[in-house]
């Protein structure tokens, strides 16, 4: 007879309750070009900042943590994980997600590339694939097939192979050099 | 008035109808549907792989604040299953739990934080039995039984021999066999399952948004396992993200959160984690094969022996079916006769298996494919030429009594021959790098359902209002294959309206006619033609109309789209006028589409289970893949691949292109690198990273060529896109790195370290051949 209350990892579920009673902070950002002000737990994921506090649902949750990029958001116009980022960590700085892009409600060149080109079937490693795209092409506006798959490395997409997210990527650079925002 | 044509959009690139939801973060998902007052589920699972259950202590987790209910095994003693043959599993385990992370309780509590505290004061007291993590394991001699009406724990055993074997393999110039071990794999969509249930008190209602491929079925298992009147079931599908055939059936997901709901009185948001996805699973069986073929020197087949053992894991699932397709399913791709299939399909105490994208057929692909390439070199005929003199002549009945309609494969070889350059390139490549080829096929749905009623396999109703908007109503699953897309074109086009008029509702039974769901690449084919007889009925409603207002015969009345008119003389009437027209004797208009496949496509009663394989049209695929292989690391690399694919006719050659380079990619990730591995029955690949998933970097570039055989039952001679194209690359694949570097991988995944190994052996065995090119 074994004891389970330590099978499947309820020393970690021990320790991220005991996390819980930790403090909290107040969070001042800019998220989507708006400022913002909570008040969040120390421990509280980035990620579930914008889902479950600010209601933004555009941002995914794919994995247990770092594996596959559904969550990207720009932190100061950078990718990154919001799994793997502390809400409390973006203090001061622009947050930007998938919600943010577009203008006057036309959706922006990224998102009219994964549109047009079928870069999103299922979409829900969209929001993070766009999110990564839109950073690429606002630090490298002519990215080559070599840049992009370099800059899409760390994101999953379980529906397309890939083919379709590149091809999206190459019309959203035309797009942007032709005046659409990424 | 002549520059007045109606609107056509069928064969054209057509963007998705919900993309711009997609591409803005609009697009609901299950998880995402937050409100206040939700409470949080959580699934206690068991620890054990196999035990007889003493007791669940919830007296520890039930004290803890926040905690509004928990479930056990006890709460439900109805059983769950996608065929009525083989419901042999209930939300959670009662009396014995049968793998490592089956559900035992459940947890709802007012945040996930309580619930986890919860789950980790469940105390579970077991008595272990022995456990089997391989089919030879669970088969062997005295081993102990996992479920009570299941002997030697086999849960279906199939046997059939058509036409003589012995004869076959006597007429042969080359008999030759080989043994195949595919890895078990999973479809890891991204989207992880979730489930929300709101339970009503007051009106004894319950709703439930579920992340599932077929809402329909999830609706008869509530009823099942909640023991409520179907009426009273209200189940709801957002976006889902991805299936690839893990939601083809009802999970305990869904089942749990509802038994949580109804003791809670409220809301229950169950989301299980990655870990927890993999294992609910419902992927592709490891899959042990034995394969013996028969060829003249000429090519020409002449007998096939094949016996194939498929680990279950612990429950049934759809495993029945899936046995009997691996053997059904080596027909009606080439033409052959004295056919002799074993199958097993085993239970084990792993986590159950069930219909992945290409369901059944993939892994007897792989062998029957490489098995062909081997032989074919030893005969030095070309792999192409091999295939080409066993081709099928349609129209024909195999010998399983499968309909072959329509034959695209011809076309679809002669196109991949000619893109890969393989006539001036094979064998004629530098040092490491090679070319391989394969075929597979694909149903177009299954002929009669899982679940047979009686009921038209397929029903579309469209409604008509005062404002001109047609909606499409339909229970077909959108799960990102692009349904919704090719409902509303088909419906456009019969009308000649542009896309813009056309509105499609899906996914809440409230709502929408019921619809048996995405799987088995069933939609396009058969929603598709219910809803081209819907928009046929629609078009009778407006053209009696517009004959009726123009004083003229409903046979002189030409429909052009947005003009209706007697004759090209007629100034005619706008689409508004008649519509306006039509609504005056009956108010809203709702017509209804509906179609049956035909007796004649239900597959034979040769053998115990014949009717599997039948479909009104199976698609053809045809892949060349080209490889680079480093002899001294093992790394392969796919450096491109062509794909023909014959689906019929490319409704929308966008989700076409789509479909068909994720199906290769996903036969890339299977190939190559994904596993579902185990330790003494413990998931130790329960992420994306032990899960080796190809990232953009290790993916190809895929061509694909369209070839259209206009299947004579399909949608405009459609069939399906898919599913058909993801076998033939795994033989495709090791057929390439055969031809690179003279060393044949039977077993998958292809890792580096399996190459490296062969490559070794090869050396040791010649070491002389290593200096050389390998043929």
């Amino acid at each position: 007879m074994r004891d389970t209350r330590f099978e499947w990892g309820a020393e970690y579920w021990y320790w991220e309750s005991h996390m819980a009673q930790t403090l909290a902070r107040i969070l001042e950002l800019t998220l989507n070009g708006r400022p913002r002000v909570d008040a969040v737990p120390d421990n509280l994921l980035l990620l579930d900042y914008l889902r479950e506090v600010v209601g933004l649902t555009g941002t995914k949750t794919g994995c247990d943590g770092g594996e596959c990029g559904a969550c990207t958001v720009l932190v100061d116009d950078q990718p990154r994980l919001s799994c793997l980022t502390l809400a409390a960590g973006v203090r001061g700085q622009r947050v930007d997600t998938v919600e943010s892009l577009g203008q006057d409600g036309h959706l922006s060149a990224v998102q009219r590339g994964f549109h047009e080109k079928l870069g999103a079937q299922c979409g829900y490693c969209t929001p993070g694939f766009i999110m990564a795209s839109a950073g690429l092409l606002r630090r490298n506006p002519r990215p080559s097939e070599d840049d992009i798959r370099r800059a899409l490395g760390s994101n999953i997409c379980r529906c397309t192979g890939y083919v379709k997210i590149i091809e999206a990527v190459k019309y959203a650079a035309e797009l942007n050099a032709a005046g659409v925002a990424p | 008035m002549n520059e007045i044509v109606p609107t056509h959009n069928i064969g054209s690139y057509v963007p998705m109808v919900d993309g711009p939801e997609k591409v803005s973060g609009r697009a609901k998902y299950t998880a995402d549907l937050i409100s206040q007052g939700m409470l949080a589920g959580r699934i206690f699972r068991s620890p054990y792989s196999h035990a007889e259950i003493i007791d669940v202590d919830v007296s520890a987790a039930m004290q803890v604040p926040g905690v509004k209910a928990i479930v056990t095994g006890a709460d439900c003693d109805k059983t769950f299953g996608v065929l009525p043959i083989a419901r042999s599993e209930h939300p959670m385990a009662r009396d014995k739990v049968r793998y490592r992370g089956e559900p035992v309780a459940a947890v709802a509590a007012v945040d996930d934080a309580t619930a986890k505290r919860a789950i980790a004061l469940i105390k579970l007291t077991v008595r272990e039995l022995p456990a089997y993590y391989t089919s030879q394991e669970a088969m062997a001699e005295g081993a102990s039984i996992i479920h009570a009406r299941k002997p030697g724990n086999i849960e279906r055993d199939v046997l059939f021999e058509l036409g003589n074997v012995e004869q076959g393999f006597g007429s042969a110039d080359l008999v030759r066999e080989g043994h195949y071990d595919c890895a078990e794999v999973c479809q890891n969509q991204m989207e992880m399952h979730a489930a929300i249930a709101e339970y009503d008190a007051v009106r004894e209602r319950m709703t439930v948004h579920a992340s599932t491929q077929v809402p329909y079925y999830v609706h008869l298992m509530l009823a099942q396992i909640l023991d409520m009147d179907m009426s009273k079931i209200r189940v709801i599908k957002p976006h889902v993200g991805g299936g690839f055939g893990c939601r083809t059936e009802a999970l305990n997901v869904e089942l749990i959160t509802a038994l949580l709901a109804r003791r809670a009185g409220g809301s229950v948001r169950m989301i299980i984690n990655r870990e927890e996805t993999f294992i609910t699973h419902r992927g592709r069986p490891q899959t042990d094969i034995r394969l013996k073929l028969g060829m003249r020197k000429d090519g020409k087949i002449t007998a096939v022996e094949c016996e194939c053992y498929q680990r279950g894991g612990a429950h049934s699932g759809y495993g029945v079916v899936t046995i009997l397709y691996a053997g059904s399913m080596l027909y009606a791709i080439y033409d052959l006769h004295n056919v002799k299939y074993i199958g097993k399909r085993v239970l084990t105490n792993t986590p159950p298996c069930g219909a992945f994208r290409g369901h059944g057929t993939v892994d007897v692909r792989f062998a029957f494919e490489s098995l062909l390439d081997e032989m074919a070199g030893e005969l030095g005929l070309d792999p192409l030429a091999v295939r080409r003199a066993n081709y099928l002549t349609a129209p024909t009945f195999t010998d399983n009594d499968l309909m072959v309609n329509s034959y695209g494969l011809p076309e679809c070889v002669d196109w991949v021959e000619k893109a890969s350059g393989w006539i001036a390139r094979k064998g004629k490549l530098p040092r490491g790098k090679g070319l391989g080829f394969a075929c597979s096929h694909y149903i177009s749905g299954a002929s009669r359902p899982v679940n047979w009623t009686g009921e038209p396999h397929a029903t579309v109703k469209i409604k008509l209002d005062f404002d001109g908007s047609i909606v499409v109503l339909s229970g077909a699953a959108e799960i990102g294959q692009g349904s919704s897309t090719i409902l509303v074109q088909t419906v456009a086009e019969v009308l000649g309206l542009d896309l813009s008029r056309v509105r499609i509702v899906t996914g809440d039974s409230e709502v929408v006619p019921k619809d048996n769901g995405s799987y088995s690449s069933r939609v396009t084919f058969m929603v598709g033609n219910a809803a081209i007889d819907a928009a046929q009925n629609l078009k009778r409603v407006l053209v009696a109309a517009a004959a009726r207002k123009l004083d003229a015969k409903p046979e002189e009345i030409e429909c052009l789209g947005e003009l209706y008119r007697a004759g090209a003389q007629d100034k005619g009437l706008n689409f508004n006028e008649v519509v306006t027209e039509a609504l005056k004797d009956t108010g809203t208009i709702t017509v209804t589409g509906n179609y049956s496949t035909i007796p004649e496509s239900h597959g034979g009663k040769k053998y115990r289970g014949a009717a599997i394989g039948g479909t009104m049209g199976y698609s053809y695929s045809a892949q060349v893949v080209e490889v680079s292989v480093d002899e001294d690391t093992g790394v392969v690399t796919v450096d491109k691949v062509w794909v023909a694919h014959d689906c019929g006719k490319a409704l929308n050659r966008l989700t076409v292109e789509g479909q068909v380079q994720g199906s290769v990619w996903m036969g890339l990730g299977q190939a190559m690198s994904e596993e579902t591995a185990y330790h003494e029955g413990l998931l130790i690949t329960g992420n994306m990273l032990d899960y080796r998933v190809p990232t953009i970097q290790d993916s190809p570039p895929i061509e694909v060529g369209i070839v259209e055989s206009n299947d004579p039952h399909g949608p405009f001679g459609a069939k399906e896109a898919g599913e058909g194209s993801l076998a033939a690359f795994l033989p495709a694949l090791t057929n390439a790195i055969a031809d690179a570097t003279g060393v044949r991988l039977n077993d998958l995944p292809v890792t580096p370290d399996r190459v490296f190994a062969a490559v070794e052996k090869r050396r040791r065995a010649s070491p002389a051949r290593a200096a050389g090119r390998a043929v």
